[in-house]
């Protein structure tokens, strides 16, 4: 690991002058992405940014229909909340299939959104609840915030405060973990929101995205089987050691079953 | 070169350190406890678990900055002189291990699950350990001790 300066600061304000003055500093939440990449010698950071103290990030709220998760909310405490758990089990449940325990204890949802790992699970509930991510400087919405792999609307230096899930009818996600690494091989978020269906997958390409001929037959009739002959094109899907395209898009269905049967 | 104080096993120490220092550095090169292993140092054998302020951690996937203030309980700080931690003690019983490369981040990660779990099915046990590999048990003896040690700990609370 290349050496580099350490700062924790207080706020977000004083994290995002020392982010602002310094284009090659970085944040720093849970660590279980960044520090294995610095390891590897991938990044190369003038200053890291440890944002644990900063009290007002991590948090979580249910209201007006919405749960609110602060951005350096671990992995595990929403896995744990009793509130998320009855609001929104699908997000509890989510959580609790992210990595590992010791991952669970350190990683959390902003840092995932952040790093939109082709293969991460969290991206996946936000679009498909149509989540809303709130950073320093503005409220971006969950479909114009995931751009492409490991790219997102942020902006240098711009940091996320929370996420907001509108609460819906129903939800769930399921995803077929890779054997060894247990990342989302292929993942599905499915949910049955009051303006229809939504349903987003993860794992199968560059990064996540909506299955727009899913959410229509799930719109007109919430259930698995109107998924029977609804394929997604193994066009442009990730092929590797791990699985072929065909069989991601094979799998993209199979999940997207599973998911609005366990959603119920 | 910055300071950090943090308490290990209930003692306080400080150590100077860099930015890129990692815990587990600090635990074995500066405090020279060696019972922390490094594995695979790319966080994900889990040879490395120690417990940061009570919950399980990877610690050569934590910055020793990071522990600043905290208490850190490694597998150093579980035995009461000469006698075993009751999960330590389920390990030597159930023959949990073989060469030990791994046991002393499965024996941390365990307690968590403990902890949580006073009666963890082989279900239960086999997915806590996910993050914790072994190369030479093939895991069996592994939950059997961690169901027996879970056991043993709420029996001695
Ligand atoms: C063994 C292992 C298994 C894993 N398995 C899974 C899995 O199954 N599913 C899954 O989804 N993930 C998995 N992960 C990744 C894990 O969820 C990480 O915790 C997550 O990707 C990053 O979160 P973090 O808090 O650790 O962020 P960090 O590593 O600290 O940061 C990641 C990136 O986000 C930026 N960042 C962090 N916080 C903010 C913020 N508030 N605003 C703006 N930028 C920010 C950082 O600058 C950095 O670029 C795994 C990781 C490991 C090590
Ligand atoms: S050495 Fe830390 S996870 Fe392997
Ligand atoms: S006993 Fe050898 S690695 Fe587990």
């Amino acid at each position: 690991m290349y050496d580099f300066a350490y700062h924790k600061p207080a706020t977000v304000a004083d994290a995002a002058k020392i982010l602002a003055a310094d284009g090659d500093a970085k944040a720093l939440a849970g660590g279980q992405t960044l520090i294995p990449t610095l390891k590897q010698r991938l990044a190369k950071p003038s200053a890291v940014v440890d944002l644990s103290a900063i009290k007002d990030l991590a948090g979580i709220s249910v209201a007006g229909g919405k749960v609110t998760i602060g951005a350096m909310t671990r992995h595990g405490d929403v896995a744990a909340s009793a509130d998320v758990k009855k609001a929104l089990p699908a997000l509890a449940a989510l959580a609790d299939g992210i990595g590992d325990p010791q991952v669970r204890n350190r990683g959390t949802i902003g840092g995932s959104i952040a790093n939109n790992d082709p293969a991460a699970d969290y991206p996946a509930a936000c679009l498909a609840l149509g989540a809303t991510i709130k950073t320093n400087a503005r409220e971006i919405a969950a479909d114009a915030f995931f751009l492409g792999m490991f790219e997102t609307a942020l902006k240098p230096g711009e940091l996320i405060v929370s996420v907001s899930f509108p609460i819906p009818e129903k939800a769930a996600y399921v995803k077929f973990g890779q054997p060894a690494s247990r990342y989302a091989l292929v993942g599905v978020m499915v949910a049955k929101t009051a303006t229809g269906a939504r349903v987003a997958v993860t794992g199968a390409a560059s990064a996540v995205f909506r299955w727009s001929d899913a959410e229509a037959a799930l719109s007109k009739s919430w259930n698995a089987a109107s998924l029977d002959g609804v394929k997604v094109s193994p066009d442009g899907l990730n092929s590797d050691i791990h699985a072929a395209a065909d069989y991601r898009a094979h799998l993209v269905g199979v999940m997207a079953k599973r998911a609005v049967a366990t959603a119920g | 070169m910055a300071k950090i104080s943090l308490t290990v096993n209930g003692k306080k120490v400080s150590a100077e350190i860099e930015g890129r220092t990692l815990l587990v550095q600090v635990l074995r090169e500066k405090l020279g406890m060696t019972g922390t292993h490094v594995g695979c140092d790319t966080s994900q054998c889990g040879a490395c678990v120690v417990h940061v302020d009570g919950k399980s951690v990877k610690s050569c996937t934590m910055l020793a900055a990071q522990a600043d203030g905290t208490a850190v309980t490694t597998i150093e700080g579980l035995a009461n002189g000469n006698e075993l931690h009751p999960m330590q003690a389920a390990f030597k019983e159930h023959h949990g291990l073989q060469c030990g490369f791994c046991t002393p981040g499965m024996v941390m990660s365990a307690i968590e699950l403990a902890k949580r779990n006073s009666n963890p099915s082989e279900h239960d046990v086999r997915e806590w350990l996910e993050g914790n590999i072994c190369r030479c048990t093939g895991y069996h003896n592994i939950v059997k001790a961690v169901q027996a040690g879970a056991q043993a700990m709420a029996a001695a609370k």
